[in-house]
């Protein structure tokens, strides 16, 4: 059984993301979805939580470092701090590195939902994927594939068709990513 | 001849050929109309669709009941007498709740079970007293004229219409898909405030008619209460495990089964009545405990038939008391006052609004999702009035001096919330809702990634899970399963895995179909990588959209893009049996997904021939069992031809009937560890069939058997025609048996959909392709 990391002071955000409180929740979610008590996360057991879900197992492949096949709970808790929200008055220093959950890494996971090679490009072949996943049955090819024209025609600006990091960022500036990419009650 | 003349004095000199006996069929015959009227009313609202989106179907309910009421009124006809208190409440209430009992949301609710009671006892009390108090004190200003009202009398009322009612509310937060939180607490406050204004107000009559209220009476006043409820709960839950327990015998009776849900349910309810404790929390509980054991006992053909039926009838007697409120506002005897009720109208948005804003800060702190004002906004303006307070007022004792103007000034306010709030409610929530984006110009990237990113919330949501009450909901399963399963459900066991087996085998037809059908891509999934190549050689020019085109884009996304997850929706709606399409879709092409994409070319060289494909224990047929004929041509079709892609779902053990539950490999069996290994050893020596050549995705095998077993949930409550299946089940089962030697994983909590798949090798059955 992986030991439990103590629970750290808020201050040390870096080391360990998340809460005291919150970290003994995440925890004993962990146990729970671990059902053999082995101490860690295979992704069976997260699927099981995500059966419904278009891209589930996307979102689960993204708790696995590559080649990895168990995730053990500081992995867990890492990536779920991504999904805290941001707050609004942290004082900027240059020193600290950017915490888990700040704007930029909540956009490079969801880049790399879409990215599953890790080339640092979502492809044509990669935005098609995670469209088809997305989309009803009653969409044709054709209309797939015009769909996926259209949006890396907006966001590719150096002709390689597919969509790096910077203009997919670039896409959602509007977009309020720390309200839609952050879970209430991981904070 | 007597029997066919009605009346005796009517000596015929001849044989009548053609007589009329109306008063015999009198009774039936009209409440048979009334049903037919109401029924009629609600197809005509339906034809045309947009008007119940803007005015809920209670208002409109009403104001037939309105119409038939002034045509009534106007030939002097009385109204049928079906609105004495009995009626009411031993044959119109029992139906509703019944229904709202039945289609809980469990899961939901009882992880907000705190925030839910809260509400409702809470609630109720400060809206009933709140008013009560109130309108006391107005009773002393002069100039209304109903000085005669003394405080028990006021309090009595207050309860009266303190009672919350659901139905136009839940309406629309459905379509609007307010969210889950606020909904559940309000289909909760709902059902329980119904249990505690029927206790208050059993309290506050007797109190009424009492001269002197003693304090130690309010302290048994409390101490009823208790009881009340608490008994309520205890018979309900007696009556639920009795009645799943009877249904564990009921496998050679099909044709009755759903008979004993409706009894034991009624049975319930009426004791409660009896021992005039809380009907309504009897049978809810009654309902919520049954459903769990009693769905996995009965047949397929009984769950539905139970399903519709209770929807049935409870969707028939609401309709019904909305209609009876038209009628009855006409033809009785109304007593007017300005002053006591255009104050009773006030003091009820007073203090609800109070009530919500005072409970709300008080709960806040022990939610895990604290209540914003929207949600505030939505609970407070969601207190509508109706049936509950109609009949509690017409069951007022006739010793009230003025029950004549508090009937009067219930129906106003029932009239008023019904009409008012519930058509503006709509527009309102909706307004404050309002999204601030831009919605034209929002680019074809924007909408695409925004929907993932929704998605990928709702799964990280579901990963976190909820995790108030996790103590108790995980000791409450494992007594679940030690005890209570094993006592209540037939046979616990196999029973439910040949159906889910049947089914799988016929969803996998279905998805074979789908496959063809519809050109996906990644059917093509070898071919897609090289056809882009081709294009990008091709060196195709770019193509240009035209604004047109964007715009059927944006459709197109924003109709055929799955929706969030909604864990409510599925179970709650009210005029609607449960629909589970979606999630099927998702997970049916998931699964479709994944086998395609384990379709490897490389384990095509690996597999020797001698290998005994499958899937079946030695010994045993599955034509018989399963009446498609397809059946057999897949597996001879597959034997001959298809050898490699049978090989991709048999994981390896093929060899020894006790084998044939590789299954174990998805992991929720305890024995997991030890069989894999027997299974990677066992598949070793037949030629290394498990060389993963799939890079960087080595856990996708192991992935590939959870999705089996997540397809069968959704599945699972739907109509499949298993029935036969499950009949002549019994042979199986013993094979089953056998084979099975571990424990199934805890189910998860009842509403949730099981995840007892079976994982019998039957499934693994390649499906056969059209196209090759």
């Amino acid at each position: 059984m992986n030991p439990e990391p103590e629970p750290e002071p808020r201050l040390n955000l870096c080391v360990i993301p998340v809460s005291a409180a919150v970290l003994l929740r995440l925890h004993q979610r962990f146990q729970f979805l671990d059902k053999d008590s082995r101490g860690h996360l295979r992704s069976e057991d997260l699927e099981a939580e995500l059966s419904e879900n278009p891209i589930g197992d996307r979102i689960v492949g993204a708790f696995f470092q590559p080649g990895q096949e168990t995730v053990d709970f500081p992995s867990f808790v890492r990536v779920l701090a991504h999904f805290r929200p941001t707050e609004k008055n942290r004082t900027r220093d240059g020193v600290q590195p950017e915490p888990a959950n700040s704007r930029n890494r909540k956009l490079k996971f969801a880049f790399q939902l879409y990215d599953q090679d890790r080339d640092g490009k979502i492809s044509r072949t990669e935005l098609l994927q995670v469209l088809r996943e997305m989309l009803g049955l009653q969409v044709t090819e054709e209309q797939l594939q015009s769909i996926a024209e259209r949006a890396i025609q907006e966001a590719d600006l150096d002709r390689d068709d597919a969509i790096c990091f910077d203009k997919f960022r670039k896409s959602l500036e509007k977009v309020d990513i720390d309200h839609k990419m952050s879970v209430r009650f991981l904070e | 001849i007597d029997d066919f003349c009605a009346y005796p004095e009517d000596v015929p000199s001849n044989l009548p050929v053609f007589t009329m006996d109306y008063p015999r069929i009198q009774i039936p015959f009209e409440i048979t109309l009334w049903m037919l009227l109401a029924s009629f009313a609600k197809i005509g609202f339906h034809v045309y669709h947009k008007i119940t989106i803007w005015v809920p179907e209670s208002c409109l309910f009403i104001s037939i009941g309105l119409i038939v009421g002034a045509i009534m009124h106007s030939v002097h006809e009385e109204p049928p007498a079906a609105l004495s208190s009995n009626v009411f409440f031993l044959y119109m209430l029992p139906p509703i709740v019944l229904d709202s009992g039945y289609f809980l949301p469990i899961r939901s609710f009882f992880e907000n079970v705190g925030t839910v009671l809260w509400f409702a006892v809470v609630g109720t009390l400060w809206n009933s007293i709140g008013i009560g108090m109130s309108l006391f004190a107005i009773c002393h200003i002069e100039a209304f004229g109903v000085q005669d009202i003394n405080l028990q009398e006021n309090l009595l009322f207050a309860a009266i219409i303190s009672a919350v009612d659901p139905v136009a509310v839940l309406n629309v937060f459905e379509d609007i898909s307010v969210n889950e939180q606020l909904y559940i607490v309000v289909f909760g406050e709902c059902l329980f405030s119904d249990a505690v204004t029927v206790v208050l107000y059993n309290m506050f009559s007797f109190v009424a008619e009492m001269e002197v209220v003693e304090p130690e009476d309010v302290f048994l006043g409390v101490a009823r209460f208790f009881v009340v409820g608490l008994g309520g709960m205890g018979f309900g839950v007696l009556f639920g495990f009795v009645a799943a327990f009877t249904t564990r015998f009921t496998s050679r009776v099909r044709e009755i089964e759903p008979l004993f849900i409706f009894m034991f349910s009624y049975l319930a309810y009426l004791v409660a009545e009896l021992f005039a404790i809380s009907s309504i929390m009897a049978i809810v509980c009654c309902a919520l405990t049954m459903k769990y054991y009693v769905e996995e006992n009965v047949s397929q053909r009984s769950c539905t038939t139970i399903r519709h039926v209770v929807k049935m009838l409870g969707s028939i007697s609401e309709t019904l008391i909305f209609f009876f409120l038209g009628v009855v506002t006409i033809t009785t005897d109304h007593e007017w006052n300005w002053g006591y009720i255009l104050f009773t109208l006030l003091f009820t948005f007073l203090w609800r609004g109070l009530g919500v804003l005072v409970l709300t800060q008080i709960i806040n702190p022990f939610r895990t999702i604290p209540f914003n004002m929207k949600d505030q906004f939505g609970l407070a303006y969601g207190g509508l009035r109706g049936a509950i307070s109609f009949a509690l007022a017409f069951t007022l004792p006739d010793s009230i001096g003025r029950k004549q103007l508090f009937v009067t000034a219930t129906i106003a306010v029932i009239l008023f919330t019904v009409f008012l709030q519930g058509i503006s409610i709509r527009p309102l929530t909706e307004f404050i809702n309002v999204r601030r984006t831009n919605r034209d110009i929002e680019s074809i990237n924007v909408e695409i990634h925004s929907r993932l990113m929704e998605h990928t919330m709702a799964g990280v949501e579901d990963l976190c899970g909820q995790w108030s009450h996790f103590y108790w909901k995980d000791k409450f399963m494992k007594f679940n399963n030690r005890v209570l399963r094993r006592v209540l459900i037939r046979d616990s066991r196999a029973e439910s895995s040949i159906v889910a087996l049947y089914k799988k085998l016929e969803l996998q037809n279905a998805m074979e179909i789908l496959d063809t059908v519809s050109g996906d891509i990644s059917a093509a999934a070898p071919s897609l990588v090289s056809l882009e190549q081709e294009k990008k050689e091709s060196a195709k020019p770019k193509k240009t959209f035209m604004a047109q085109d964007l715009k059927n884009m944006h459709n197109l996304l924003s109709k055929n893009m799955y929706k969030i997850r909604q864990r409510t929706v599925a179970f709650t709606s009210k005029y609607a049996l449960p629909n589970d399409n979606q999630p099927r879709e998702i997970l049916i092409r998931r699964h479709a997904s994944i086998r395609r994409s384990l379709r490897p070319g490389s384990f095509q060289s690996t597999i020797p021939n001698s290998q005994k494909y499958f899937s079946l224990p030695t010994g045993q047929s599955l034509g018989s069992k399963y009446p498609s004929a397809r059946r057999n041509d897949h597996e001879t079709m597959s034997e001959v031809a298809y050898p490699t892609r049978r090989s991709r779902f048999s994981q390896p053990k093929r060899s020894s009937s006790g084998a044939m539950m590789p299954l174990h490999r998805l992991g929720t069996l305890k024995e997991v560890p030890s069989t894999d290994f027997l299974n990677e050893s066992q598949g070793e020596s037949f030629g290394k069939v498990h060389s993963k050549p799939r890079t960087g995705s080595s856990h996708s095998d192991s992935r590939f058997p959870a999705h089996r077993r997540h397809f069968d949930p959704p599945v699972d409550n739907n109509n499949g025609s298993a029935d036969d299946v499950r009949n002549e089940d019994e042979a199986e089962e013993e094979q089953q048996r056998q084979h099975r030697g571990a424990l199934r994983p805890p189910p998860s909590w009842a509403a949730e959909p099981r995840d007892d798949t079976p994982r019998n090798p039957l499934l693994r059955q390649p499906q056969w392709n059209p196209k090759k």
